[in-house]
């Protein structure tokens, strides 16, 4: 994916050197706290992250607007739906 | 004279002002070095306990002695409640109004529960991170009669990970010996994509879970208590009815180190490094047990094994030297028990680099963890072990 896919980012939650399931429950309070239509970007370099996020999002009945490979970190960008 | 000062008589802090003050012993003796302990109420409590009073056998006066008595002679105490830290000053404040300062700070102020965080969590839902919870749980459990229970975690990260499936277990295995099982259903809620965070340990135990009976609901954070209608429901959309419900409490760090701008609300976790155990690369600042932002379980094995390596970086920082030896850097190293019921249990040993291998479940390591625990008082806190 590019970064032509990415819509305005409401919230970037850096949960870079947090490991499984660090980042996930960072995920979870971010979109706890925030509104309907939230666009929530995730930095993660914990590998299980881009599997474990976009399986919870599924779940949870939000949006995953991708997964980005940003070199040493992955950015999951999500967006809040209910 | 150098000063060193540990926040906390949990199982890290008296193992760590124990180990400098032996590491220090001469300076110690000439007055050169003092270590303190100050600790809230006196009392060191054995908290892995708790989980044993619901689940029967225990009892709060024996997880209890006075910290005085676990401490060496030459480390000193003051109970009082820590009120502030002056990072900038290098001086703590005590509620009796005096302030102490330090030359090297080791904050083991562990975790707290906060059931209010989720609303009705305090009427209506058990837990076992009190000796009182565990005791109001056994009663409850002692008075159930058959129906549905729901086990399940309001809140990451929170002490001793394996204790919910453990309690899972447990009481399966209980409600099959007093024939309750046929008029039970169980469920188990994990807030992840599987039934335990390290992936090993899930493999283990989600069969576990499936021989048992058990139903498993992975990605269940629980968001609300409804009690009318006697519903958990989670932010993930799916809702249980229950008749007993079994909730982890959210838990945080210290009220006074996210005060004091060391860590970051609402979690209150210390940033900490993973090999040094220094707070926010502070030269003389350490953190060890629950209050750390560490990606290890919070349990007493944790701090257990942090605090040698606490003990001998302090010790090095005041006799001016590199740390050295074999507790020179922390490595992630965690052991603990693991209750299966039925009289069986297994053991997770792990470090950074070397994820648990979980033994095939039996009598010995449930064996193990009861001697543990009875042995404790004679062993951890002294440095025995």
């Amino acid at each position: 994916m590019t970064d032509t896919a990415t819509p305005a980012v409401t919230r970037t939650i850096d949960a870079r050197g947090s490991f499984c399931p660090g980042p996930l429950m960072e995920l979870i309070r971010g979109i706890k706290e925030g509104q309907v239509g939230d666009v929530l970007a995730v930095l993660s370099n914990d590998k299980g992250s881009k599997t474990d996020i976009p399986k919870w999002v599924e779940k949870a009945g939000h949006r995953l607007i991708g997964v980005f490979d940003r070199g040493d970190y992955d950015e999951i960008v999500v967006e809040k739906l209910r | 004279m150098k000063r060193v000062l540990v926040l906390g008589g949990g199982v890290g802090g008296t193992l760590a002002a124990n180990l400098i003050s032996r590491k220090l012993k001469k300076q110690v003796a000439r007055g050169d070095v003092k270590v303190t302990v100050v600790d809230a109420t006196g009392q060191h409590i054995y908290q892995p306990g708790f989980m044993y009073i619901a689940m029967g056998g225990e009892s709060a006066q024996h997880l209890q002695r006075p910290e005085r008595s676990l401490l060496d002679d030459e480390v000193s105490m003051v109970v009082a409640t820590a009120t502030g830290i002056d990072v900038e000053g290098s001086s703590v404040e005590l509620d009796n109004g005096d302030r102490l300062h330090y030359d090297q700070l080791v904050i083991a102020t562990g975790s707290r529960i906060l059931p209010e965080r989720i609303e009705h969590f305090a009427e209506e839902a058990h837990h076992f991170y009190s000796a009182a919870a565990a005791l109001k749980l056994r009663k409850a459990l002692d008075a159930f009669t058959g129906g549905t229970i729901v086990v399940g975690i309001a809140g990451m990260p929170y002490k001793c990970p394996p204790a919910p499936l453990e309690v899972s277990f447990l009481i399966e295995s209980e409600l099959r010996d007093r024939g309750l099982r046929e008029k039970t259903h169980m469920h188990y809620c994990s807030p992840i994509g599987r039934a335990f965070t390290i992936e090993s340990v899930s493999e283990m135990a989600t069969p576990i879970l499936a021989e048992k009976g058990i139903e498993l609901h992975t990605f269940f954070n629980v968001d609300e208590i409804d009690p009318a209608a006697r519903l958990v429901k989670s932010l993930e959309g799916e809702e249980l009815a229950y008749d007993l419900l079994i909730l982890v409490p959210p838990h945080a760090g210290a009220q006074l180190v996210i005060d004091a701008g060391l860590a970051p609300a609402p979690g209150g976790w210390l940033p900490t490094d993973r090999h040094t155990l220094k707070v926010g690369k502070r030269n003389n600042v350490f953190a060890l047990g629950d209050a750390t932002d560490l990606p290890l379980s919070k349990a007493g094995s944790t701090a257990h094994f942090e605090a040698p390596v606490v003990a001998e970086q302090v010790a090095a920082n005041i006799l001016g030297r590199t740390p050295a030896g074999k507790h020179a850097s922390y490595e992630g190293r965690v052991m603990c028990f693991f209750e299966v019921g039925d009289g069986k249990g297994t053991l997770l040993q792990f470090d950074y680099d070397h994820p648990p291998k979980p033994p095939k479940p039996g009598k010995v390591w449930h064996l193990g963890k009861i001697v543990f625990n009875k042995t404790y008082w004679n062993t951890v806190p002294k440095g025995r072990v």
